[in-house]
């Protein structure tokens, strides 16, 4: 946790002593500080032709492919936890967005808002944490813009990237070929990133061993596709968890997913902290996992595909589409009952007891 | 599923069926009403086995006028309101505390009350306000903060008490009459604290038998096969299918918890009025800690939608689609009544587990 969601409200710290380790207003105002924090704690370590020429823009060269392109915004309380932080969600989640529409990242950029006050010690590590994702994903950033706005919540800093990249060849995702009968694929263990997030939040925190499953995709979303899998559906299950994908799924196609409890996979530990705070773990935020819909008859290449790759080892097969009406997303219980899985409402938040 | 669920779901049914007509079980607790749904009991139940949720979702029961206070409280200057998350939500009569958070307001959700008292020594130039809710399994940790609060001399700390006992609703309930219940499925959580003699009332005083149950599918399915087999011999007992965690005392060191702190109180529950002693308020000693007095709030009258029938629907009489607002002006995007906000809540749990049902005109 950054030192400034620590430091108690209305303490008092003495400027000269601190303002050194720490962004100041002046870092965002376009001279020689704004350089010097481009240059030293950015283009320096995430070193690129495109970063070091300074321009306004990168030129890519590009092929006759599809471009496909994404942005997404990051905000996460606190900017640090257990198994990543904001830099890498930042990349990983960007990248698995270009990744799920079947295409392979190319290049990335990466616009930072920095609240003042933030300790260079922090923005080093998360920058570095970028660097490293990016290595992961054989993505390059190409180009960035930093602003440094005053201090508001204390999270200190905001992330956005957007992201290119070129379509594969053999992917075709187009929730209009979903049908009756085909396959939902997990690619593992539900509900970690959202449960670690909220272990470690004020008043909420409690002991775990979790982790954030935060981990860029595209390596194996490029296997699946190059196995030659008919992927006809596939989305990072981020917020809203793997019940709001299935929900879209059902309300956009108008198809019925039956889901069977026994097959999600989820460690004994996320289950326990998802029953301790009452939350279902179908709507619990992940960051390195996808959802997929594949033709029954491919459900076995597709799984082996994925538990092949580090990121993909407990994927599984947890459900189907059906003709029943009218369109619902149902899950068959342990127990044996049935019940709807709707997404969640909006924040999900621990209930009473 | 497994061999245990399949005998009791196979017994449930026959010796229902050889009842013949409806048997209404009331399940007490809202941990109760969200496992039903959540692990799909509700839909292994024989048709005529009607499982009616109580007055057991601390969210649904509390009154309108303490979230008013609430709200209040949370506009004060220097004022961090910690809250169970599901109470965020839950509107009072101008707007919700998530509402008051958009306009600035400092609102907290924590686990327990004593995450909150640590906030009060993490802030000292703050005032923490705990929203205490919930029955007796909340209520002595809100008790034994109050006490190291007490004990630790910390002053920015205090509580809105608005505790519920589990006993004195059902007893307010049985009394009004004109509820038909034949058993009642009373809540593992609670009797832990008040133990399964606590429902000796129930049993003798309103002839009504009482089954202490768990919360796994197996442990709620057994709980109703022995509610139903008192039910066919006409038997009004006591029993406890959950005694690895429930004894027949209950917990004597919490009991004694709740009466250092607080005294009885009659009470207003969310549609159902003031129940004579049926909760909470502080004992003298500690009265230095109720955020109503500290900071001089009033608390009103509450004000419901009259076409609202939380009411109804927490006393069983109306299952939630009787509404006419149920799911149409009151959804759990923008609840109406209170038994829409929690996840514990009837309402919720029926809009978000059982729209099939409702789609298909399976349930009436």
């Amino acid at each position: 946790m950054s030192a400034i969601q620590t430091q108690p409200e209305g303490a008092v710290t003495s400027v000269s002593s601190q303002s050194s380790n720490r962004v100041l207003l002046a870092h965002g105002g376009g001279g020689e500080l704004t350089g010097g924090l481009i240059a030293d704690h950015i283009v320096s370590v995430l070193r690129n032709n495109h970063l070091a020429a300074l321009n306004d823009s990168a030129v890519l060269p590009w092929t006759d492919r599809n471009v496909v392109f994404t942005t997404d915004s990051y905000v996460v309380t606190p900017l640090e936890f257990p198994g990543g932080d904001i830099g890498r969600l930042s990349v990983a989640g960007t990248v698995n967005d270009l990744a799920v529409m079947g295409a392979e990242p190319v290049a990335l950029s990466l616009g930072l808002i920095i609240e003042e006050g933030l300790p260079f010690e922090t923005l080093d590590r998360i920058i570095e944490s970028i660097r490293r994702t990016a290595n992961q994903a054989d993505v390059s950033i190409v180009t960035g813009d930093t602003k440094v706005i005053e201090r508001r919540a204390g999270d200190g800093l905001m992330i956005n990237t957007a992201g290119v990249g070129r379509l594969l060849e053999g992917a075709n995702i187009d929730l209009a070929r979903v049908v009756p009968g085909d396959a939902v694929i997990v690619s593992g263990t539900l509900a970690d990133h959202g449960l670690t997030i909220m272990s470690i939040r004020d008043g909420i925190e409690f002991d775990t061993t979790l982790q954030s499953d935060a981990a860029p995709l595209n390596e194996m979303i490029h296997k699946l596709v190059d196995s030659g899998v008919d992927i006809k559906f596939m989305r990072d299950a981020t917020r809203g968890g793997v019940a709001g994908v299935l929900a879209d799924i059902s309300e956009r196609r108008g198809i019925s997913i039956e889901v069977d409890e026994s097959r999600i996979p989820i460690k004994p530990g996320a289950q326990y902290a998802a029953d301790m705070l009452g939350l279902d773990p179908l709507t619990i935020a992940n960051e390195g996992k996808i959802l997929c819909i594949v033709a029954m008859q491919d459900t076995e290449t597709a799984c082996d595909v994925m538990r092949r790759c580090p990121e993909g080892r407990h994927a599984a097969v947890i459900g189907r589409m059906t003709d029943e009406e009218p369109p619902l997303v149902e899950l068959i219980t342990t127990a044996g009952g049935r019940r709807i899985v709707q997404r969640p409402y909006g924040e999900e938040l621990p209930r009473i007891c | 599923m497994n061999a245990d669920l399949m005998t009791w779901r196979d017994e449930l049914a026959l010796r229902c069926e050889r009842i013949g007509r409806e048997v209404r079980i009331m399940e007490v607790c809202g941990t109760h009403t969200v496992a039903a749904f959540r692990s799909g009991i509700r839909s292994m139940l024989p048709d005529n086995l009607r499982l009616i949720s109580g007055p057991g979702c601390p969210v649904c029961v509390t009154a309108q006028r303490h979230i008013d206070a609430a709200i209040e409280l949370a506009t004060l200057p220097n004022v961090i309101v910690a809250t169970y998350g599901d109470m965020v939500r839950v509107p009072g009569q101008s707007g919700s505390l998530e509402r008051q958070r958009a306009n600035g307001a400092d609102v907290r959700v924590v686990t327990s009350a004593s995450r909150a008292l640590s906030l009060a020594r993490k802030y000292p130039d703050s005032e923490i306000v705990f929203l205490g809710v919930g029955f007796e399994t909340t209520a002595p940790a809100t008790a034994v903060t109050i006490m190291d609060a007490h004990r630790s001399g910390i002053r920015n700390f205090s509580v809105l008490i608005s505790h519920k006992l589990v006993i004195p609703a059902m007893s307010a309930l049985l009394s009004h009459g004109d509820v038909p219940i034949d058993g009642f499925l009373c809540p593992g959580h609670v009797s832990v604290i008040i133990g399964s003699e606590a429902y000796g009332p129930i049993a003798s005083r309103f002839g009504k038998p009482c089954v202490v149950g768990g919360f796994e599918p197996e442990q709620m399915l057994k709980a109703l096969v022995f509610l139903v087999r008192q039910i066919e011999r006409g038997e009004a007992r006591i029993e406890n299918v959950y005694p690895a965690v429930v004894s027949g005392s209950g917990n004597a060191a919490a009991m004694e918890i709740l009466q250092e702190v607080f005294v009885s109180a009659d009470t207003p529950w969310r549609s159902l009025g003031v129940i004579p002693s049926s909760g909470f308020e502080l004992a003298p000693a500690y009265r230095d800690f109720d955020a109503l007095r500290r900071f001089n709030i009033a608390v009103g009258d509450d004000v419901d939608n009259p076409a609202c029938r939380c009411g109804d629907v927490i006393l069983g009489r109306i299952e939630p689609p009787a509404c006419e607002l149920f799911d149409n002006g009151c959804t759990p995007l923008s609840p109406i009544g209170p038994c829409m906000v929690s996840s514990e809540g009837t309402c919720a749990a029926w809009h978000k587990y059982h729209k099939r049902a409702t789609a298909t005109g399976a349930l009436s």
